[in-house]
């Protein structure tokens, strides 16, 4: 541990650790609202989770099992690189089995395997604000979220539908928490939106250089935007997983030759495991 | 089978350990030391130093060598040391006025009170690369040269009254703080983040830790018509002030160090508005170290982010407290568009789906509008 | 006797008492008063510079007074002082009971979404989630306005100016405001242009039984569509009353000058 000497528990001191946990509490008491705090510079840059990473800092203990994943897997390189951090920071168990974590911190993907009340998933957000783009300036999109002005939003899904025929937000898909704030879930494929609506466990997103955290406690009603006569929908396969044969989870494209032959493979690599071990299991 | 890609780990480490080696460079030749960077590159620690928000020339030079040169990842080790380091207190407002003063020119006023100091600047120099400087022996000469200009640098320079204040009295310039403003405790956006709109200290906080580069093309818009401003050089004064503090067990300010520091203030036209006369209008700069390149940056952007509150238009980015203040830390910049590198399969993914549904869906479109005119065209 | 309703009785829908904006002194508006009934067109003529547009912009609550009063009379929400009120509530009027036509359509446009959804806009922003019915109520209004359905998917940047500031209004008309800003609406448009603008907008107004407060400098435009004008100067008003009276017979020397000068040219 001799590079972690004369860093704090988890790398972040306990005054900035209590900062932030004042800003989670406040976060889950009004859940989608995103609550500015201290964010604190990290030692790795703005948008490679340092906002997920405080959030993990703050609320670690010493007995918790941590999983991080990026792009649902494991072996990511900044996936890898965020476990290492909290291994040598923290000295806490990792894993990389979904159902063994009890923090899970993630990029971009929600796991498949179904989330308990006892486990926390901390999102890592590049940009809080789902008006961002409809409305760049945050003295004017603070007003439109205590105001509850979404219409703006739903002019982006009008044209979608005018365009297309349906809405072709396919990813950071927004949605709506308790009936109330309009939130970003990050940039998790809508395929996980329906994941978050009354998720048993507690779900945090820390966006770092925004410097902004956000919660949904659990149990809480997350609805994606859409219209009465066009509802939300989620992507679908014709494929199954090259791996595992699953056909209901996300699925990456593999390039498997210079003909641009492909296959699909399961993103989350936990559940794609698990589902060759157990199909192993009665054989053995 | 296909068999998942593994090899995170690894390939990290191997990262690593060719950053190292590259890093270093030909063995061969003698490795640079962190004194020798901080004593001959002191233009590029003081950048470091500035944007990193510290001042600390040993680490601002131990962060330009681990970071092989380069500027933003220096910072960026500096921000990242710094965001650890307890607050033990916060110093006394500095005495600028007090300066031992090293460098101090007006574009204002031909002669003042305390003159123009020249000082070392590379303003008058001919920019010719100096080849000299190539052949390792001639550095012994140029010492000499660096020694016999010390000794007439030594002369002592009084502290000598800001240019501004002069105007001040006529009352042609505005006061360097309003009313208001005087007993104000400034905010900490390293503690706080920042909440628009942000007053004036905070505003040069977010400044003073800005890219240099964004802050100078920015300052430089503002002066071609993408703004209205017309600014002077008031003064700029570059030397070492005093830094106090008040211990909570003492009561009284005791000196706790001296740091170098560039200060500028612009002056500006301002045409008055129905509560005031005309008047020349302030803008400020204060940076570690020689920088005066950013220091002149600063106080001219500091000037058109004032717009509002003197009732000018805010038409240009430069004028845009959110646009500027939100975009100016290089440390979040670099952050934000290095992190594109990281892995986007999965939205990637699900943009290849919308596109390909979108794709297919217009194929069907037409080969049903021909399937339906096929018929009509036999008949 | 009981069927006709007194003009005494008749609450007026604005009532603007001693409003007053100064950027600096002579620019601006100052000490302006008067009512404004349902369905009545007040014009506001006057030179570039003679504050029309700073007393437009403070009216219609984008620019806040120096001092003075506006009393609007809303539906939703009763008798409301305007600049002391909720910021909630004025918002909510922006988008409901109010409506602005900008000089520049781009201005008050959305240059980057279709036609269909720049008139969408203002239902959805008062709730409306149905696609289909926001479509077709886009569509009722574009034939209100004279635009081709078949436009409703393009973008305004590829309309013509008159189009444009058309397809402004209908964008502003859907949500049935009572009360309409307009800045020199038919400013920059073609002679010819002009006029159909004009003919609809007098026939909207009309038929919608709108309340208009309406800048301009086109005293032909202020005829055309004013029932009363007020005539400003220096930011203050010099001359009000009945359109044809201000014009056919003005009083004050500046306003001799305005119409003068248009007869001569």
């Amino acid at each position: 541990m001799s590079q972690t000497e004369g860093y704090n528990f988890a790398y972040l001191d306990e005054q900035t650790k209590r900062m932030i946990r004042r800003a989670i509490l406040k976060g889950v008491a009004i859940p989608g609202y995103q609550v500015p705090f201290g964010g604190r510079e990290m030692p790795l840059p703005h948008g490679w989770g340092t906002g997920g990473m405080q959030v993990t800092a703050s609320v670690i203990g010493a007995d918790d099992r941590l999983k991080v994943i990026d792009q649902g897997a494991d072996d990511t390189t900044n996936a890898v690189s965020i476990r290492r951090f909290f291994a040598r920071t923290a000295g806490v168990e990792t894993t990389e089995r979904t159902v063994e974590a009890s923090l899970i911190q993630t990029r971009h993907r929600i796991p498949e395997t179904p989330l308990s009340n006892d486990q926390i998933i901390i999102y890592q957000v590049p940009v809080s604000e789902p008006l961002r783009f409809i409305e760049p300036r945050e003295t004017e999109t603070r007003k439109m979220h205590a105001l509850r002005e979404y219409g703006a939003m739903q002019v982006k899904l009008y044209e979608d539908v005018a365009r297309f025929g349906h809405i072709a937000t396919s990813y950071d898909y927004p949605v709506l928490v308790n009936d109330r704030y309009m939130m970003s879930p990050s940039p998790i494929p809508k395929f996980d939106n329906p994941k978050m609506d009354r998720m048993p466990a507690l779900q945090l997103f820390g966006a770092g250089f925004e410097k902004r955290i956000y919660a949904v406690p659990p149990y809480t009603s997350v609805k994606s935007l859409d219209f009465d006569d066009h509802p939300f929908e989620v992507q679908q396969w014709q494929e199954s997983c090259a791996i595992c044969g699953s056909d209901h989870s996300f699925l990456d494209e593999v390039i498997t030759d210079d003909n641009g032959s492909k296959i699909y493979v399961c993103s989350d690599t936990d559940y794609c495991a698990g589902r060759v071990a157990a199909s192993e299991e009665p054989q053995q | 089978m296909y068999v998942a890609v593994k090899g995170g780990e690894k390939a990290i480490d191997n990262a690593h350990a060719l950053m190292a080696k590259r890093r270093r460079g030909d063995t061969g030749i003698a490795e640079l030391s962190v004194e020798q960077i901080r004593q001959q590159l002191p233009l590029a620690v003081d950048r470091v130093m500035n944007e990193g928000s510290v001042y600390d020339p040993q680490l601002a030079a131990l962060a330009l060598k681990q970071a092989s040169g380069d500027a933003v990842e220096a910072i960026f080790l500096l921000r990242a040391y710094r965001t650890t380091l307890p607050r033990i207190g916060y110093s006394e407002p500095l005495d600028t006025e007090a300066m031992q003063i090293e460098r101090r020119v007006s574009g204002t006023f031909k002669d003042l009170p305390g003159g123009q100091i020249l000082g070392p600047t590379y303003d008058y120099t001919h920019r010719l690369l100096d080849f000299s400087l190539l052949a390792d022996a001639q550095a012994e000469g140029a010492e000499e040269a660096a020694e016999s200009a010390d000794s007439k640098l030594a002369v002592e320079v009084e502290a000598c009254p800001r240019v501004l204040e002069l105007l001040n009295k006529e009352g042609l310039i505005e006061n360097s703080r309003q009313p208001d403003e005087a007993d104000q405790v400034p905010g900490d956006l390293t503690r706080q983040p920042i909440s628009y709109p942000a007053d004036r200290a905070l505003r040069l906080q977010n400044l003073a830790r800005g890219d240099e580069g964004f802050l100078l093309s920015l300052s430089y818009a503002s002066m071609r018509g993408y703004g209205d401003s017309h600014p002077f050089a008031g003064e700029m004064r570059c030397g070492r002030v005093t830094v106090e503090l008040v211990p909570e067990e003492l009561g009284f300010p005791i000196e706790v160090g001296e740091v170098q520091l560039t200060e500028c203030e612009m002056v500006n036209q301002f045409h008055g508005s129905k509560e005031q006369p005309p008047q020349f209008t302030r803008g400020y700069g204060l940076v570690f170290g020689y920088s005066e390149r950013k220091a002149m940056s600063m106080a001219l952007i500091d000037r058109s982010l004032r717009c509002e509150e003197l009732g000018e238009q805010v038409l240009y980015p430069n004028q845009d407290q959110e646009f500027v203040l939100s975009h100016s830390d290089c440390v979040s910049a670099n952050g934000f568009v290095s992190h594109l590198k990281l892995p986007h399969y999965v939205d990637f993914q699900s943009e290849l789906e919308m596109i390909r549904r979108l794709r297919s869906e217009s194929v069907e479109v037409q080969s049903g509008d021909n399937a339906t005119e096929q018929p009509e065209a036999e008949a | 006797m009981n069927e006709v309703q007194s003009w005494q009785d008749i609450e007026p829908l604005l009532s603007v008492r001693n409003l007053t904006k100064f950027y600096s002194p002579g620019k601006g508006c100052g000490d302006v008063s008067f009512d404004l009934y349902p369905g009545e067109v007040l014009g506001i003529v006057g030179e570039s510079g003679s504050g029309k547009s700073t007393l437009l912009n403070s009216l219609s609550n984008r620019l806040r007074p120096d001092s003075g009063e506006i009393l609007y009379n809303s539906e939703q929400f009763g008798e409301l002082n305007l600049y002391a009120a909720e910021e909630s509530e004025r918002r909510i009027l922006m988008r409901s009971e109010w409506g602005i036509v900008h000089q520049h359509a781009r201005d008050g446009l959305r240059m980057n979404v279709s036609a269909g959804a720049n008139i969408g806009e203002r239902l959805m922003a008062v709730g409306e989630r149905h696609y289909g019915d926001i479509r077709q109520r886009a569509l009722q209004w574009l034939e209100a306005v004279e635009i081709e359905a078949g436009r409703i998917d393009d973008k305004p940047s590829q309309f013509s100016g008159g189009m444009q500031q058309r397809l402004q209004i209908a964008r502003n008309l859907v949500t049935h405001p009572r009360l309409i800003f307009m800045d020199e609406p038919t400013g920059g448009l073609d002679v010819s242009v002009q006029a159909r603008l004009l003919d609809l907008l007098r026939n909207l107004v009309a038929n919608l039984g709108l309340s208009v407060i309406i800048v301009t400098h086109d005293l032909a435009v202020a005829r055309l569509l004013a029932h009363r004008l007020m005539v400003m100067r220096r930011g203050e008003v010099v001359e009000s009353g009945l359109t044809d009276q201000v014009l056919d017979d003005p009083q004050h020397p500046y306003t001799q000058l305005l119409v003068s000068s248009i007869l001569q040219n």
